[in-house]
């Protein structure tokens, strides 16, 4: 498997490290933070997801397509 | 033992997504798209491998390369279309689903249409007139 693995746990990660800090910023009463937290982590995993469905697109076009 | 990776890939992006979904359900869906994108490219190296040789043997059989090219496009075509219907419709949105491979099914007939031709056009030649 030539691909990174390790982006699926980053994903993982960022994603229950971004849950543990609004649960923890709602509790502090400062709700707007929370969700700044929220989009970022949203706006970072949904640039790996597509760079790598980028990828998958390219690769689909080379081997089907014949490079068209 | 490429199939043990997989589905331990599988297994584990599994376990990941069940334990994200009850925090944030918008990073399990990310997540199982990345899962089935990083799987699809693991596989389509081998889908080439296949595709190359098909090709070397059409070329021996001098098929006509616009049949071969043709054939190729549209397994493209399933391929794009299926993948986004399935992403599509995990994300819940079944009526867009339906909408893509919709689009697949018309693109490839467009894309069988030179075939076709050609092969109305052989049978009227052959036919008495």
């Amino acid at each position: 498997m030539p691909y990174n693995v390790d982006a699926i746990f980053q994903i993982a990660g960022i994603g229950i490290i971004v849950a543990m800090m609004h649960t923890v910023l709602k509790q502090m009463g400062k709700e707007d933070y929370a969700h700044w937290v929220t989009l970022i982590g949203f706006i970072v995993v949904l640039f790996m997801v597509v760079m790598l469905v980028q990828d998958l697109f390219q690769t689909i076009k080379n081997v089907f397509l014949f490079h068209a | 033992m490429e199939i043990v990776q997989v589905v331990g890939l599988g297994l584990v992006a599994t376990f990941l997504v069940l334990v994200l979904k009850e925090q944030k359900p918008v990073f399990a869906f990310l997540l199982a798209t990345f899962t089935g994108v990083i799987i699809f490219l693991s596989l389509i190296g081998k889908i080439a491998d296949v595709l190359h040789v098909l090709t070397r043997l059409a070329e021996q059989a001098r098929v006509n390369t616009l049949f071969l090219e043709t054939i190729l496009k549209i397994i493209g075509i399933a391929y794009i279309a299926e993948f986004g219907a399935q992403v599509t419709r995990d994300a819940g949105q079944g009526s867009i689903a339906s909408k893509i491979e919709l689009a697949g099914k018309i693109l490839i007939m467009v894309m069988a249409i030179p075939i076709i031709t050609m092969i109305i056009e052989t049978i009227v030649q052959i036919l008495p007139t």
